[in-house]
């Protein structure tokens, strides 16, 4: 004989969500600034000492603001038109890189994530691959399918975009990926469909506003590798934003110099414009 | 706990739901082997099981959430098994928190009306009447994170009804609260249920949950019912062992069937009218239905638990085996104490011996 008790499974659930495994300590105040404080000095040197350049006179080692006022001299726009036009490829680039990354990579990763969720690591290798092929490699193996790509769209700069498309693909990912894991999309859109939504409105009304960190990120960072890229530009003789400034550092480092602080600036602006435009109204809105 | 307001949102007219012959396979494992189901206009039916038993894949074929492979869905007669989750007509209650986190309240209520196109100003007046009929009118404004578990449920809840479906479907939707809320609110959601009297399939594991709720209980096993009826029905007469053994607690008696009755330790009980043939079987006795007696079968005291109005005490036969015994909380058996029990009632079932 023995006894079998009716058991209440469902009681253990909450007590399971609510103790969550904490692994290792928080660091301290003072660890967090010394950590905060080593890498920002690591960050900064190279920063500040670009900054100093652009103030030195080369000849007598004086400081002077001449070489940013002659951004603003009446010939400035004939002396570096090349620059001024690398900066227009660039940023063409850029917006086309990220045209790629929201029609194509977006919506893959959402129908895997929804609908073929075994084929997430397929994906995931497929989109991590462009981080461990070189440049050069990879302008080796590109160079043939160009000449296709020139044959069928012309040698319009923003063809471009088709490798960098593949470029920014591991950081565009991983961006997308970490949102996707933060967010039940699985249930909030069955909730979706389920009230009537069909695909178009869980993709548009339910899905993307609680992706917009990622998208924001995956998109930024997108701009950022785009307007540092130099390898591929110059192996395939097209001219952007560091093609054309390797060029005019041969005869002026310090406009080249500056223009790679302005370059730095724009990307530290759009990331914090992710902090600022990524969080949602539930992110913004005071605690109970 | 605040007690719900009389609901005011128009009465959907309950549905009648059949599922005829539903199976489901998932990569060769069959979750649903022939699903038969017909639930009444205005009923609260319970699919009860273990984990894996299929009820989960039933409330999801029937949602249109999960595509069947074989067999109809019925919804008032019309076969919906083709019919996309979004235009099914119902409503959803889901086991993980479900609201918008980028919505308020008030818009996550307000969503299927969006989609229904429904203008701005009763859009509003409507989910605002919702959420008063769950009693959260004060917290439209808030986001689901500043909201409870048992708070975003019945948001949920809210946001289900809104539209006025035809059919309403909780999978497991208070697995995830705490004891007391989880009581407080499966006693509001039957209490809004009967008011409405929309057509609901409640899926739980919890035996208590779904004997507590529903006008019926479909226990399920291994992708089949295994027994539907009311919550009497299924403890008083559990047509199988497996019924007999999840639903309540059962003493599991090894025993001999003589001549239709049922034989412990020498003791005969009159059994359920078995048409099996003599031999050994394992009988089913409800521990409310085992008593300290005078004289009976000998049985020393192992331990006893006060359960608030009653108490249930744990005994040792000769033969190693436990029993356990409920009674009145005034009866102190002390762990050694030797006692004799006897049977007050028949098994509630009788099985084959393992």
């Amino acid at each position: 004989m023995m006894v079998s008790a009716g058991t209440l499974p469902g009681r253990d659930k909450t007590s399971r969500v609510s103790n969550a495994t904490r692994v290792g300590a928080e660091p301290s105040r003072t660890a967090r600034a010394v950590i905060l404080g080593v890498v920002g000095v690591v960050f900064a040197i190279p920063i500040v000492g670009m900054i100093i350049f652009t103030f030195r006179d080369g000849l007598t080692g004086t400081y002077t603001l001449d070489h940013w006022t002659g951004l603003f001299a009446p010939d400035a726009a004939r002396t570096y038109r090349n620059l001024f036009t690398a900066i227009g490829n660039s940023l063409t680039l850029a917006a086309v890189t990220v045209a790629i990354v929201l029609v194509l990579l977006l919506p893959t990763m959402l129908l895997v994530h929804l609908q073929f969720p075994r084929l997430r690591r397929v994906l995931e290798f497929i989109c991590i691959i462009p981080i461990t092929v070189p440049a050069v490699v990879l302008v080796v193996g590109l160079a043939p399918v160009y000449s296709i790509v020139v044959r069928t769209f012309g040698g319009s700069i923003w063809t471009l975009a088709f490798a960098y498309g593949i470029t920014v693909l591991p950081f565009a990912y991983r961006a997308i990926q970490s949102n996707l894991e933060s967010v039940d999309v699985i249930t909030l859109s069955e909730a979706a469909r389920s009230l009537g939504a069909n695909w178009f409105s869980v993709t548009w009304r339910v899905l993307l506003p609680n992706l917009r960190r990622g998208v924001l990120a995956a998109s930024f960072i997108s701009v950022a590798v785009v307007l540092g890229e130099f390898t591929i530009a110059s192996l395939l003789n097209r001219v952007n934003l560091q093609t054309a400034l390797l060029q005019v550092s041969q005869s002026d480092p310090y406009v080249a110099v500056i223009f790679s602080l302005l370059a730095l600036a724009f990307a530290f602006v759009l990331l914090l414009l992710i902090g600022r435009f990524g969080s949602t109204g539930r992110d913004r809105s005071p605690s109970a | 706990m605040t007690l719900l307001s009389t609901p005011t949102i128009a009465p959907p007219t309950g549905a009648t739901v059949e599922l005829v012959g539903v199976v489901k396979d998932y990569a060769g494992h069959r979750a649903l082997s022939g699903i038969d189901l017909t639930i009444a206009p205005g009923e609260f039916i319970a699919l009860l099981g273990p984990s894996g038993c299929g009820k989960t894949t039933a409330l999801r074929a029937l949602s249109g959430l999960e595509q069947v492979d074989q067999g109809r869905i019925l919804i008032d007669g019309e076969n919906v098994a083709d019919v996309p989750v979004n235009r099914r007509d119902i409503g959803m209650v889901f086991q993980s928190y479900s609201l918008f986190p980028h919505m308020t309240s008030l818009e996550n209520v307000e969503f299927g009306l969006r989609m229904r196109k429904v203008g701005a100003a009763d859009r509003k007046r409507r989910a605002r009447e919702a959420l008063e009929m769950v009693g959260l009118s004060e917290k439209s404004a808030q986001y689901a994170h500043q909201l409870s578990g048992g708070q975003q449920q019945r948001v949920a809840l809210a946001r289900a009804l809104v539209t006025r479906p035809r059919v309403l479907l909780l999978d497991e939707p208070l697995s995830a609260l705490d004891a007391k809320v989880r009581v407080q609110l499966r006693d509001e959601i039957r209490r809004i249920q009967t008011d409405l009297g929309i057509t609901t399939l409640f899926v739980t594991h919890d035996q208590e949950e779904a004997l507590a709720v529903a006008d019926r209980v479909a226990v399920m096993r291994e992708g089949r019912i295994e027994q539907i009826g009311s919550p009497e029905e299924l403890y008083t007469a559990p047509l199988t062992p497996f019924v007999a053994n999840f639903v309540g607690l059962s003493n599991r008696i090894e025993a001999e069937l003589v001549g239709g009755a049922v034989v412990i330790h020498g003791q005969r009980i009159e059994s359920l009218g078995e048409r099996r043939a003599d031999g050994p079987v394992v009988a089913f006795i409800r521990p409310e239905d085992v008593a300290f007696a005078p004289t009976g079968i000998a049985a020393v005291v192992v331990g006893s638990t006060f359960l608030g109005s009653l108490r249930r005490t744990q005994v040792r036969l000769a033969d190693n085996s436990l029993l356990m015994v409920q009674h009145e909380v005034g009866v102190h058996p002390a762990p050694g104490e030797r006692v004799a029990v006897s049977f007050a009632a028949r098994p509630v079932a009788v099985g084959p011996r393992a």
